[in-house]
């Protein structure tokens, strides 16, 4: 009984919605940022840093910042939205407590989240990939393969969050996870340089993190290349979403049904 | 065909943390009456209300909606019921309107009724005007009837609420009420709980009183006064601040009296001699009354402070 109960239903669309809903309201000032944080980053350090740093890995620098960036900005997206925002409507507005008034179960609602999470992970991707494609800096007839990829980071990344969420007692909390997560995955999984650069026991430490596949697979999707051990790669983010959902899952009915 | 019988439960029993909250809550809701659940703050009301919509699991006891159990029922029962929570929750990032519609959705309704109904419930709310406005530019009253409405966007059977109109005037609450009566004409089930007991007395046809997590006393608001308090009430009190009666002349005349800080409350058929005794007395204030609910209620659960409590 209990194991079923964490299969969600139609109702995690309905969430999905109510999410997207939100979104469109709010659409211009959240797509300006989607648009010009990317374009700081590539200009920066594309051509800023990029100008002394010359090639790298076989490209120039901002073609491999470009892809580096797409993957961190979905970490960084579905993150934020899992966290700051999931634990808004959970603890400030009570759009759980009402949702749960409904036919909606926990599951729905949590699975409603993480797709969502994943789908605003994707926004900003393609905003980066369209930025990043004026400078040139993102090419090859691989780019709409990477459409799933972004996805399936995003649930993963999503579902961490909310297991933060599902804990959290207030924001201040959340700081924990973006310095001992986030930031160290942000700088030592592959987006700024490539992994073997790292000595080998960071490298080892890279391996288990997520990003460091989300990275792995996007570099060469949207750089022109097919990417090796795809199916490792996919196969770390598929166990980290499982493993993130079902434990948020946990956490959740924990909280919620009291 | 309609059970007679639409909500039941059978000797509820919940623990929080070694605290009982719930020891044995028995009662039930005929079909198209309303039932109000009264009780000080902590006495077990809003926990009786999430586990009937099973979101509390409960250390023993049975929930019955219109006679198959809550626990078989899962999904299905939350679709037959409506919910006014205590606490407001309505979307802030939507306006009126469009959090009806978004409600609509969480029951997988078609959207074309989620339309209907919604104009229908803006209308019955006296809403219609405010349709496109933002939450955030409603009063409490109006926020609370669109609560009201957004759970009536279901067209449930047995409508739960939770201290509907608590920190709302006077003119919103009878709106409300108003509302409510229409509602149960119509066939609506409704069970509410509040701790105003002039809100039970004109709503409810059958009240219980609920305290540290068990039922006292269950019947129709007349019935309860005229099984708790015999006749009418006097309250007497000292412009001084004094002790009032302090020789208990009063008993002569009073079936039962108690004493409340500087007042003293007689209840009794005949007042007379009492009310003569000091209604011109100069030290003397006094107020006749006939009994209420509120009388009931208060010698039931005591008369100290309930703080700290949710």
């Amino acid at each position: 009984m209990a194991g079923l109960d964490a299969i969600p239903g139609w109702g995690a669309i309905a969430v999905l919605q109510r999410n997207f809903s939100v979104w469109r309201k709010l659409m211009v000032p959240s797509m300006l940022g989607n648009f010009g944080d990317p374009l700081l980053y590539l200009l920066a350090l594309g051509y800023g840093l990029g100008h002394f740093v010359g090639h790298m890995d076989g490209m120039p620098y901002i073609t491999f910042i470009a892809s580096g960036i797409v993957a961190s900005s979905v970490m960084n997206t579905a993150s934020f939205e899992g966290l700051y925002s999931a634990f808004t409507r959970m603890n400030a507005q009570h759009t759980y407590a009402a949702m749960l008034a409904t036919p909606l179960q926990v599951s729905d609602i949590l699975a409603g989240e993480i797709l969502w999470c994943a789908v605003k992970g994707l926004i900003s991707a393609i905003a980066i990939i369209i930025v990043a494609s004026f400078f040139g800096a993102i090419q090859g007839p691989w780019v709409f393969l990477s459409i799933p990829v972004i996805l399936l980071a995003g649930l993963s990344f999503g579902g961490l969050a909310l297991v933060m969420t599902a804990m959290a007692k207030s924001y201040d909390f959340f700081m924990y996870y973006f310095t001992l997560a986030v930031t160290p995955m942000f700088l030592f999984c592959g987006v700024f340089y490539p992994l073997h650069s790292l000595p080998p026991f960071a490298q080892d430490i890279a391996q288990v993190l997520p990003l460091t596949h989300a990275v792995a697979l996007l570099r060469p999707l949207l750089t022109g290349v097919l990417p090796q051990h795809v199916l490792y790669h996919l196969s770390v983010l598929v166990l980290y979403t499982v493993f993130a959902y079902t434990l948020a899952w946990r956490l959740l009915v924990r909280r919620l049904l009291r | 065909m309609l059970n007679p019988t639409c909500l039941e439960l059978l000797h509820l029993e919940k623990q929080y943390g070694g605290r009982n909250v719930l020891c044995g809550v028995d009662f039930s809701v005929a079909t198209g009456t309303c039932f109000a659940l009264v009780g000080p703050n902590g006495a077990g009301k809003s926990t009786t209300i999430r586990a009937i919509q099973g979101l509390t699991p409960l250390n023993g006891g049975e929930i019955r909606i219109n006679g198959e159990t809550l626990a078989i029922l899962g999904k299905a029962g939350r679709a037959a019921i409506g919910v006014v929570p205590q606490m407001d929750n309505l979307d802030p990032d939507f306006t009126v309107e469009e959090n009806l519609w978004t409600y609509g959705r969480y029951f997988n309704l078609p959207k074309s009724l989620i339309r209907q109904r919604s104009n229908e419930l803006l209308a019955f709310m006296a809403l219609t005007g405010h349709a496109h406005q933002p939450i955030g530019a409603l009063s409490g009253g109006m926020q609370r009837r669109l609560t009201i409405a957004r759970a009536l966007i279901n067209a449930p059977r047995l409508l739960l609420l939770d201290e509907p109109t608590t920190g709302l005037d006077p003119q919103a609450r009878h709106l409300i009420w108003q509302r409510l009566r229409e509602l149960r004409r119509q066939g609506t089930t409704l069970l509410l709980t509040t701790h105003y007991m002039d809100e039970a007395e004109r709503l409810a046809d059958r009240v219980g009183i609920i305290d540290h997590g068990r039922i006292l006393a269950e019947d129709t608001p007349r019935g309860l006064i005229e099984t708790h308090i015999p006749g009418d009430v006097i309250e007497l009190r000292r412009i001084d601040g004094d002790l009032p009666d302090p020789e208990n002349l009063h008993r002569q005349w009073v079936e039962v009296s108690e004493r409340v800080g500087d007042t003293l409350i007689c209840y009794g058929h005949n007042l007379g001699p009492l009310r003569s005794q000091f209604m011109d007395h100069p030290d003397y204030r006094w107020l006749q009354r006939p009994a209420s609910l509120e009388d009931v209620f208060l010698r039931l659960t005591g008369r100290h402070l309930r703080e700290g409590d949710t």
